[in-house]
C-alpha cells in the first residue's frame, strides 16, 4: 500500500479516489447513482481491480459493504446528499455500534448554487446527523487536499474499526449546475 | 382475495430454524434478521459463523449478498422476516443482478409484524412473498409446503446453484431465545467464525 503522497495537480479528483480506493485495497463499490459522480462510477466499472454495482437504496449499499467487511472484503458506498439522509438509522444500528469501518462518498449538492429547495434543506441534516453519531467526517473542497485527506482517513477507519463519510463539495467536482 | 399461498402449512419457525442449521455441514454463514429470526437462531446455539443482526431492519439480505460476495466458496444463508423484508424488497433485484451461486433467503412470513404487537403485513393478504422474489428475478423461489419440504429445498439451495429464496408460512409465537446484546463482540465472533479475523 502507498503512503500518503501529494495529489498529482494534473490528475482530475475522480481519478485520485479511483486510485486511492486501490491504494488502500478497497475493492467492493456499492451505489446509489449520482451526476456529479457519473465519471467516477464509469471508471470504477471499467477497472477490473474493482466490483462495481448499484444498489436501490444506500442503506441496502451499507449493508452490503457491512456484509462484506466482516467477511474480510473492503468496501466503499458513493452516494448524493438526499441519500445520504435515508441511513440514520442503518448508521446507528449496525455501523457505529458493531464499529464497521464503513467508507461513505458524499456529492454534496443543497449548497453553493443549488436550485432545488428540498435538496437545500435535506443537506442541512447531513453534519448534524454525523456530528450526533460522532462519525469521522470530512469535507472536501481542495483538489490539493483530496488524495491527503482519503488516504490517511481510509487507513484510520481500518485501524480504529470507525466509519468515515467523505463529503465532496462543489468547490471539487463542480457540483450539479441549473440548465437555465 | 384469495391466495393459493394461505393453503400452506403453517409451521414453527424455532423447528424449522433447527432443521436449517442441522443441515449445515460447510461452516456455512447464517444471516439472522432484526427480532424473531435471529432469537430462535440464537436459541438453535450459538454457531461462531452467524451473525444476530440488533438493528437495521431490513438489512438481513444485503449483508448477506456482501459475505457472499467477499467470500464466494462459503454458502451463505440469510433468515429474514416477512416484515422486514417488506421494507427493503429491492435487494432482491439486487441479488437477482449479481446471482451469487452461495446465496439462500429464507423467508419467515407468519403475516404479521409480532414483535411490534402482531400487527398484519400485506402478505397476510394480499402480497405473496414468493411470487415477489420471482418477479424480482430470483427463479430459485417456493414457498415450503411442510416441514419436509423446506428440508428438501434447503439441501438444494445448499447446493450452490444460485441465489434460492424459501419462504415458510410460520404461526405467530415470538422467537424464543435471547440474542447477547454486545454487536461488537458479535461481529468480531463472526468475524473469527468465517475467517475474516485471527
Amino acid at each position: 500500500m502507498s503512503q500518503t503522497t501529494a495529489a498529482p495537480a494534473d490528475k482530475p479528483w475522480h481519478e485520485i479516489v479511483l486510485a486511492t480506493l486501490k491504494a488502500n485495497d478497497v475493492k467492493l463499490i456499492v451505489y446509489v447513482p449520482d451526476r456529479v459522480l457519473t465519471r467516477l462510477i464509469a471508471a470504477l466499472h471499467a477497472d477490473a481491480f474493482f466490483t462495481v454495482f448499484a444498489a436501490t437504496r444506500e442503506e441496502e449499499a451499507i449493508g452490503v459493504i457491512s456484509g462484506a467487511y466482516m467477511a474480510g472484503l473492503r468496501g466503499a458506498v458513493l452516494m448524493q446528499t438526499s441519500g445520504f439522509a435515508t441511513l440514520p438509522n442503518a448508521l446507528a444500528s449496525l455501523v457505529a455500534p458493531s464499529q464497521i469501518p464503513a467508507l461513505l462518498f458524499v456529492s454534496e449538492r443543497g449548497t453553493l448554487g443549488e436550485f432545488n429547495l428540498g435538496q437545500a434543506l435535506v443537506a442541512k441534516t447531513m453534519r448534524p446527523v454525523l456530528d450526533a453519531l460522532a462519525i469521522e467526517n470530512h469535507t472536501i473542497t481542495r483538489h490539493d487536499e483530496l488524495a491527503f485527506i482519503v488516504d490517511r482517513s481510509i487507513k484510520q477507519a481500518y485501524a480504529t474499526q470507525a466509519p468515515v463519510v467523505f463529503i465532496l463539495s462543489p468547490l471539487l467536482t463542480g457540483g450539479k449546475v441549473f440548465a437555465a | 382475495m384469495s391466495n393459493a399461498f394461505h393453503n400452506l402449512k403453517v409451521m414453527s419457525r424455532l423447528d424449522l430454524t433447527r432443521r436449517a442449521v442441522a443441515l449445515l455441514k460447510h461452516d456455512e454463514a447464517v444471516i439472522g434478521g432484526i427480532g424473531n429470526a435471529n432469537f430462535d437462531l440464537w436459541e438453535t446455539g450459538q454457531r461462531p459463523q452467524n451473525f444476530y443482526m440488533l438493528g437495521s431492519m431490513g438489512l438481513t439480505i444485503p449483508i448477506a449478498l456482501g459475505v457472499a460476495i467477499a467470500q464466494p466458496k462459503r454458502h451463505v444463508v440469510a433468515l429474514e422476516g416477512d416484515g422486514s423484508l417488506l421494507m427493503q424488497l429491492g435487494c432482491l433485484t439486487t441479488v437477482a443482478m449479481q446471482a451469487p451461486k452461495n446465496l439462500t433467503m429464507v423467508v419467515w412470513d407468519n403475516g404479521i409484524y409480532q414483535i411490534t404487537g402482531s400487527q398484519p403485513t400485506a402478505s397476510k393478504s394480499t402480497a405473496d412473498i414468493v411470487a415477489i422474489a420471482r418477479g424480482a428475478g430470483i427463479a430459485n423461489s417456493a414457498w415450503a409446503a411442510d416441514e419436509d419440504e423446506f428440508e428438501k429445498l434447503m439441501v438444494r439451495a445448499l447446493d450452490g446453484g444460485g441465489p434460492s429464496l424459501i419462504a415458510a408460512r410460520i404461526d405467530g409465537e415470538p422467537g424464543v431465545g435471547k440474542t447477547e446484546r454486545d454487536p461488537v463482540a458479535i461481529r468480531a465472533s463472526f468475524m473469527r467464525g468465517i475467517a475474516a479475523k485471527k
